[in-house]
């Protein structure tokens, strides 16, 4: 909200009364003061209430004309900006308004993108001097909450990474396990870096199909393929001032690669079925779980393009090699439910907790907050018990009867059958033996699935 | 927080209005309900120089329906799937009345068939809820917000929707008494 920063101001010169009250709901809609004028006479009373940041005046008027009160104004006072409005454009009167001094010339009616921009670039240099420091502040209130949660030292060593690399421009590779919270962490770099005060656009490059992917990024041109009716701008182009994050880099096809090893180069492209070369400053964050330097050896992901973006690399845990940090995960996401389903906050009981911190989440951070999600659901009373978790096939990490290395090699096998609902190939990958191996342990140990 | 109700403009697909109801009522915290007494015509607000429809005559029609009681004190929020406008502007994708009583929206331009993409039930879902906010939003007296993901933020553009999240920020939040 726009509660903290001084109001830029608007006058409206126009003597369609729909034209008034339209744009006169319109921008104070977007917090600016605004007053009308219907005609030259009006305006030029109006200038007392004055300065105006922005002067939007239509050009054909009765009595005296839009170019003419732009003259007038501009002698009252130089600093507003004036944007001329007709429905009859001519390039004589464009001419004219500019060379007296107007900001631009558009013609009604206006795109509303268009309006926005134009009115945004007119008072950018009035509003940036004044509004700064307070802008500034407000900003980072926005954006300085941290939802990283966790004491661990694992943790703790990737939040400072991520402190560290967001006081440069350094293209950052986010690797970890799905879940772990790439995402979170190349917020947490955008939002306490200088590129803050921009937006950070979000790109899921294994959700898009390969054919789309081009138009996504780069945005495409009215008509460039059948059914295009309108202009679209592509990702790179929104992130400019800001940051684009690349979630899942490592499903790009080759062509693709290609694409993107240019464009993050040159930091220029065209849209799709486009000429127009456009320039977007944005920084690269990137994430992937896969292992990049395996497909590079196989010929599925470009070396060049890995160093150009394995520029400064964090490694998330997964939650199981941090498991300190469950309780105060599992708390937090408690209390973030408790708010959301408008329901007061649950104890989680000793033995559930018990349960948490043992499991061992192969869905990580967000396999334990949709966890958290259901067992908020299903709680009856003010307490996540056991029965509310979905952990019916964990096996209880009771101390070995022996000291053997066989019991203690029994007690690990059944384990991780459990926490993988007895997935043999990936207990076996967890375990790193083969699944023959595996079946023999299960033999060997009697082991049943429950 | 004053009860909402969805008006449902025929032509419009009235299975994403129901769906709109539950997280509506989650984000604003009160009652939404959705009205099947609908007095108000958008072909009566079409504009054939421009082959739109015109939002504020819309805004004006709901005004004249729903102002007297049962429905004083209520939100009122016109939802349709015809291409809307405001005489100065090209389109708009909804208008509201700023603290006041009535608003509408349109889907039309939230379609990705609108741009040459294939259709998206849930995008178009996702971006029908932010739009339904944002109009709600103004009504509640909320103005333009500066944060990229607030609802509130102004958005011209369907990729700016696709920006913003379906939520209002902390200060918005507060800004209308809901924590």
């Amino acid at each position: 909200m726009g509660n903290n920063i001084k109001k830029n101001s608007i006058l409206i010169v126009d003597d369609e009364e729909i034209v008034r009250e339209s744009l006169t709901k319109w921008f104070i809609q977007d917090g600016f003061r605004v007053e009308a004028a219907e005609h030259a006479n009006a305006a030029l009373k109006l200038m007392e209430k004055g300065p105006w940041d922005v002067v939007i005046l239509d050009i054909k008027m009765p009595g005296m004309s839009g170019l003419e009160l732009l003259k007038r104004l501009r002698e009252i006072d130089k600093s507003s900006q004036v944007i001329m409005a007709t429905a009859f454009a001519s390039v004589e009167s464009a001419v004219q308004a500019l060379k007296d001094g107007a900001f631009d010339y558009v013609t009604k009616p206006i795109d509303p993108d268009h309006l926005s921009h134009l009115v945004a670039n007119a008072i950018q240099q009035k509003v940036l001097e004044d509004q700064n420091t307070q802008l500034r502040q407000h900003i980072n209130d926005l954006t300085g909450s941290n939802e990283i949660v966790g004491e661990s030292p694992q943790i703790k060593r990737v939040i400072d990474l991520s402190l560290t690399v967001a006081q440069t421009d350094t293209t950052v590779m986010i690797r970890g396990e799905s879940g772990t919270g790439k995402e979170l962490i190349a917020r947490t770099i955008h939002a306490n870096s200088a590129r803050r005060y921009f937006p950070i656009i979000t790109v899921n490059c294994g959700a898009v199909a390969e054919t789309l992917l081009e138009s996504e990024l780069f945005g495409h041109e009215r008509g460039a393929f059948t059914g295009a009716q309108y202009r679209r701008k592509g990702k790179f182009e929104m992130a400019d001032g800001g940051t684009i994050f690349l979630d899942e880099i490592g499903t790009v096809s080759a062509k693709m690669q290609i694409e993107l090893l240019r464009v993050i180069e040159t930091k220029q492209f065209t849209r799709v079925g486009g000429n127009e070369l456009i320039s977007s400053d944005f920084r690269v964050i990137c994430a992937t779980n896969r292992n990049l330097e395996a497909a590079i050896k196989d010929g599925s992901f470009r070396e060049d393009l890995y160093y150009r973006l394995n520029v400064f690399s964090i490694s998330i845990p997964p939650i199981r090699e941090r498991r300190m940090d469950i309780p105060q995960l599992a708390q937090f996401f408690v209390s973030k439910y408790a708010g959301i389903m408008n329901r007061p906050m649950k104890e989680i009981s000793a033995d559930a907790m018990d349960l948490l911190v043992r499991y061992d989440w192969p869905g990580n951070v967000r396999e334990l907050e949709n966890v958290i999600e259901r067992a908020m659901v299903l709680a009856d009373g003010d307490t996540i018990r056991p029965t509310d978790l979905p952990f019916q096939n964990v096996v209880k990490h009771d101390a070995p009867k022996d000291d053997t290395l066989a019991a203690i090699e029994r007690q690990h096998v059944e384990v991780i059958l459990g926490t993988t609902h007895w997935n043999i190939t990936h207990a076996a990958e967890i375990l790193d033996i083969d699944r023959v191996t595996l079946y023999n342990k299960i033999a060997k140990y009697g082991l049943k699935k429950p | 927080m004053a009860p909402i109700i969805l008006v449902p403009l025929s032509p419009v697909p009235e299975d994403l209005i129901r769906s709109l109801a539950s997280p509506l009522e989650s984000i604003f915290r009160t009652t939404v309900t959705i009205s099947d007494q609908i007095n108000v015509s958008v072909e009566s607000v079409y504009d054939s120089s421009r082959a739109q429809y015109n939002s504020t005559f819309l805004i004006k029609q709901l005004l004249e329906n729903y102002s007297a009681p049962p429905f004083a004190g209520e939100k009122i929020l016109g939802i349709t799937s015809v291409d809307l406008f405001v005489p100065i502007l090209t389109y708009v994708f909804g208008e509201a009345q700023l603290n006041g009583m009535t608003g509408v929206m349109s889907v039309y331009r939230l379609d990705e068939t609108m741009y040459g993409m294939d259709a998206d039930p849930v995008l178009l879902f996702e971006r029908t809820l932010k739009e339904a906010v944002h109009e709600l939003g103004h009504t509640f007296g909320l103005l333009h917000c500066r944060s990229f993901e607030c609802s509130m933020h102004s958005s011209t553009t369907v990729e700016e929707v696709d920006l913003k999240s379906a939520g209002l920020c902390r200060h918005c939040s507060e800004h209308i008494g809901i924590k």
